[in-house]
């Protein structure tokens, strides 16, 4: 095993450019967690991003909020502004792990561990928010609800990082994060979603239950349309339409269906005056 | 007191088996069957490592009987060629290097010619999977008391249900480990243990060694819960069987997943009962049947459907009892002894059926229970007359007031109408346990300990009682530090080397206070005649003054178990005490339910316990505390995954233990009745809390949803197949 590290992130993307099999590694939570088991990966080469501080801070613009590539939960947990004006993130992140995880763990390293339970991704996602990849070659933008395209597959190439995130600052008048685990704390989603409506629509994001965190343009269409909807089980069509969840050793996939129809159905009956 | 050995525990500074620091010493490595059932037709060694570099052992290493001994010689210390199985050892291996001795593991394949598993206990096996005995029942046992089958026929109502239990996991915080190595002639076993004597008992049929070649030796040990009686025996021998090929010291640590896989759990269970009651309530008949998965081996499973079928009635009198139990042999791994050892199973059905009872009579739960439950006088199944003057009475009705029950049941009822998907419920369990060994158990352990005095006055306790969390050590101190009037200071417990110290019989069965207690309080008044110690006058001068008449000579104060006078039992017809004592209490549980993801979410626990007198206050607390908070989670969260005969979930991520954030305010309080032959009056308190605490978890889930579960652990999964789609 080797562990290269990168003092400043031009150095960081050429290393990756001269050797796209690196393993980038920012907070290494989700690395770790199998190291004893999986010895194939201490063979592997590494690119520790621990050093390179300009990807650390995040700021805020005019009309967003700009994640660095190694912000982490603890970070946004920690911004008074983001409980006011994005409150979904800090919803997400209060539910990553532990404490200890969330100190570590970054927002950018959720999106590119591409895990279909990832807790960040849906909040992102659900503010429409835009990843911004470095490489030497340049930059490029993706929005994040196209940036995966299966299971473990996205619009990332070997040689770039991720190095911001871009959150769009926008009025909310539904807000909602739902993260369903077998315990309170310490657990990997089973079924979550976020939903948010703004001037820029309704988006619907659940995770668990896809090969991928996703929006749900049925559900997305039947809010639009302000559908009437007289029970949960009224929103399982579109449900269906828009994931496909599996049995595996942590639910069943008509446990998800269910639940995430429950969720949305009583949340937005509690929140929305328009729903039902 | 505080704990003596609490503030290294806090800071880090105890030293685990894991952490003693070692020299020149080998990794052990365990490979496993990967099959459930079948012959082993080869084994081959992959070319990822130097296997010249390993030392490695297969069954025919053993000098004696391959057997891990403790009731039976039935299971091998590593297969002779056929596997029953999945994990299941086969071969080990040592290498200096941790990381090539689990690369190693992955480089060795058991190629296994498969044969039919049985891997249903609750079907009777078809012929092509019986593998012990006519029918696979590992052990068959029964009780009877009057005419059950009269008794029900002329019952106005009889009412039956089917409770079944999973398998749950110790999760003991330290996995297990061992250390061996040869001095002289001597093997040293050093370890995470309960019972060092088990241990010894084990190892030497296998090894051919007499007690004197072997020695072991208990290190501080992180949990146990039963899963450290019987399984350290395997680790031990395997750690020994390589140190006594390779002559160097080995050191074999399971990391959580193989500790998790391959080690022992719950027994799972299937009790059907079937109760003829008049329309007031009264019991008339109770026919009971328990069914329990023994897994692969005997282990200890006779004696886990023993106490199960014992205490399978309940608190309750009846005149009419029959119980049937039955342990099945399946091709999983063995189950083995678990803190409650069969009592929580019986304890789960029989709790939960009164509710069930109760609902069919429309009737007040409580009540129910109210009018059943034993008084002074009455007899139990097994016919023991009890007459121990608790009022058992009190103990649910200080549970019933410390929780509100009455209050909080009016207040869910309107809630539960207005809001749109909580439900509130709240439930109860009454129950008992009996503590020490079961009917002659504790005469056949003969234990012995003693207490000596050194010249400089100092007093030491020596017993194989072990440490592992519960308390053992702070509560041996305290009881010699009261008997003989001593400061604590001058009191230490040796540590449990069976070449130093009794057998005074093994850490389980909520004995360690109330029997081997009372021996350190008779070895301590031993040590005082000893010593000539005249009565009022201070012991310390007594024993100082002793060694300077003896110098060079040791002065150790003795004692061995005598059964408390009038105790009966008739093992061969399971009649008559089958306990000297039996700790009795009550729970009651509030939960919410929530129809958006159908979790159970506990708000409140109520646990109002009769321990006998309490010796420490805060260590009791913390027994009953986390008693009830593994009963929670075996209720609620924990699963084993099975597939083929293996547990697919072996970690943490997604074998569920409870957080703190899981867990209600667990309110603890003792009414103490104390019992005149445990030390200070003590009874058992390390199982008792968690016996019933499944039960009144799932009738406050029923009082809130109006559903009766039978099954645990309810996951959320179960609890939407039984509410249905249709919102309640």
């Amino acid at each position: 095993m080797s562990v290269l590290l990168p003092g400043s992130l031009a150095e960081a993307l050429g290393s990756l450019a001269a050797d796209p099999d690196l393993v980038p590694m920012a907070g290494g939570t989700d690395l770790l967690v199998h190291w004893p088991q999986r010895t194939e990966l201490h063979e592997r080469s590494y690119l520790d991003l621990s050093g390179v501080e300009e990807l650390r801070p995040h700021r805020w613009e005019a009309d967003e909020l700009v994640l660095g590539g190694l912000t982490t939960y603890w970070d946004i947990i920690e911004d008074r502004r983001a409980w006011n004006e994005l409150p979904l993130l800090i919803d997400a992140a209060r539910q990553v792990g532990s404490v200890q995880i969330q100190t570590r763990g970054s927002w950018a390293g959720n999106i590119v561990n591409a895990s279909p339970a990832a807790d960040g991704v849906p909040v992102l996602m659900a503010y429409d928010a835009v990843v911004v990849l470095d490489s030497t070659r340049g930059r490029s933008e993706v929005p994040l609800s196209g940036f995966y395209s299966g299971y473990k597959e996205m619009r990332r190439s070997p040689d770039e990082l991720v190095t911001e995130i871009r959150v769009p600052r926008r009025a909310y008048d539904v807000q909602i994060f739902e993260k369903v685990g077998s315990r309170r704390a310490q657990a990997i989603t089973k079924v979550g979603v976020a939903v948010t409506r703004s001037d820029a629509g309704w988006r619907v994001v659940a995770n668990s239950v896809a090969p991928f965190v996703c929006r749900c343009p049925a559900l997305e269409r039947i809010l639009e349309e302000g559908a009437a909807v007289g029970g949960p089980d009224d929103l399982l069509p579109g449900i269906r339409e828009d994931v496909s969840p599996i049995d595996d050793i942590r639910s069943t996939a008509e446990y998800r269906e269910n639940v995430l129809a429950r969720l949305l159905y009583y949340d937005l009956l509690d929140l929305c005056p328009s729903f039902g | 007191m505080l704990r003596r050995e609490g503030l290294s525990k806090l800071t880090g500074q105890e030293r685990y088996v894991d952490d003693l620091p070692l020299e020149d010493f080998l990794w052990g490595a365990t490979v496993r069957s990967p099959a459930p059932r079948g012959r082993i037709s080869n084994i081959v060694f992959g070319d990822g490592v130097d296997w010249s570099e390993f030392v490695i052992v297969d069954h025919t290493d053993i000098p004696g009987r391959n057997a891990v001994y403790l009731m039976e010689y039935d299971q091998p210390a590593l297969a002779p060629g056929y596997v029953r199985h999945v994990h299941e050892p086969v071969l080990l291996l040592a290498h200096p290097s941790r990381e090539v001795a689990r690369r190693a593991l992955r480089e060795v394949q058991v190629i296994v010619d498969v044969d039919p598993p049985a891997l249903d206990f609750r079907s009777l096996p078809s012929p092509d999977l019986i593998q012990y005995g006519e029918d696979n029942v590992l052990k068959r046992l029964s009780i009877q008391k009057g005419d059950v089958e009269r008794a029900l026929a002329e019952s106005p109502i009889v009412v039956e249900g089917v409770y079944e239990t999973g398998a749950q996991e110790h999760v003991y915080l330290e996995t297990q480990g061992m250390l061996a190595y040869l001095d002289d002639d001597v093997l040293v076993i050093k370890g995470s243990m309960q019972c060092p004597y088990y241990v010894v008992k084990a190892l030497k049929p296998a090894l051919n060694r007499s007690e004197e070649e072997i020695r072991v030796i208990q290190t501080p040990t992180g949990g146990g819960f039963g899963g450290k009686e019987e399984f350290p025996s395997m680790v031990a021998l395997h750690a020994g069987l390589l140190a006594l090929k390779s002559r160097v010291p080995v050191k074999l640590i399971y990391d959580r997943t193989e500790d998790m896989v391959a080690t022992t759990k719950r027994h799972p269970s299937q009790i059907r009962h079937r109760t003829g009651v008049d329309e007031n309530g009264h019991l008339i008949a109770q026919e009971i049947e328990v069914v329990m998965d023994g897994g692969a081996y005997v282990t200890l499973t006779p004696v886990v459907l023993s106490r199960a079928i014992i205490h399978a009635a309940g608190l309750y009198h009846c005149d009419n009892v029959r119980i049937l139990g039955r342990a099945m042999f399946t091709n999983s791994v063995p189950y083995g002894a678990f803190r409650g050892f069969g009592n929580p199973q019986a304890h789960f059905a029989v709790e939960r059926h009164m509710d069930v009872i109760a609902d069919r009579l429309r009737m007040d739960p409580v009540e129910l229970r109210r009018i059943n439950m034993i008084r002074d006088g009455q007899t139990t199944a097994t016919g023991q007359v009890i007459g121990d003057g608790v009022d058992r009475l009190q103990i649910v009705d200080r549970a019933l007031a410390l929780s509100n029950y009455e209050r909080r049941r009016r207040e869910h009822w309107l809630r539960n109408s207005e809001h749109r998907y909580l439900r509130r419920g709240i439930g109860m369990s009454a129950f008992y346990h009996g503590a020490g060994f079961t009917g002659s158990g504790e005469v056949m352990l003969d234990s012995r300990l003693h207490v000596e005095g050194h010249p400089d006055g100092k007093v030491q306790v020596l017993c194989a009682s072990t440490e592992m969390g519960q308390g053992q050590i702070t509560i041996f101190i305290q009881l010699a530090a009261d008997r003989l009037g001593y400061d604590p200071a001058e009191i230490s417990i040796a540590e449990p080397d069976t070449h130093r110290v009794p057998d005074s019989g093994p850490t389980v069965g909520s004995r360690t206070a109330m029997v081997v207690g009372r021996l350190v309080e008779r070895a301590c008044d031993d040590l005082c005649r000893q010593a000539g110690a005249a009565r009022g006058a201070p012991v310390k001068d007594a024993i100082i003054a002793w060694h300077s008449a003896h110098p060079g000579e040791r002065l150790l104060g003795k004692a061995r178990y005598e059964p408390p006078p009038g105790i009966e039992w008739d093992e061969e017809n399971y009649l008559g005490d089958a306990y000297g004592a039996f700790g009795w209490a009550a729970h009651v549980a509030e939960v919410e339910v929530d129809l958006r993801t159908y979790g159970v979410r506990v708000l409140d626990f109520v646990s109002v316990q009769d321990v006998g007198t309490v010796l420490n206050e805060t260590l009791a607390r913390g027994q009953v505390q986390g008693g009830v908070a593994q009963g929670i989670s075996w209720a609620l969260l924990e699963e084993c995954v099975w597939k083929d005969g293996a547990m697919q979930n072996g970690q943490l991520t997604n074998y569920i233990i409870p957080t703190s954030g899981d867990l209600p305010p667990i309110r603890v309080e003792f009414v103490e009745f104390p019992y005149e032959h445990g030390a200070q009056g003590a009874k058992g308190v390390g199982e008792l809390p968690l016996v019933g605490a499944a039960p009144a978890v799932l009738n406050a889930v029923a009082a809130a949803t109006g559903r009766q579960p039978t099954e645990i652990p309810l996951t959320p999964e179960r609890l939407m197949a039984l509410l249905g789609n249709g919102d309640r």
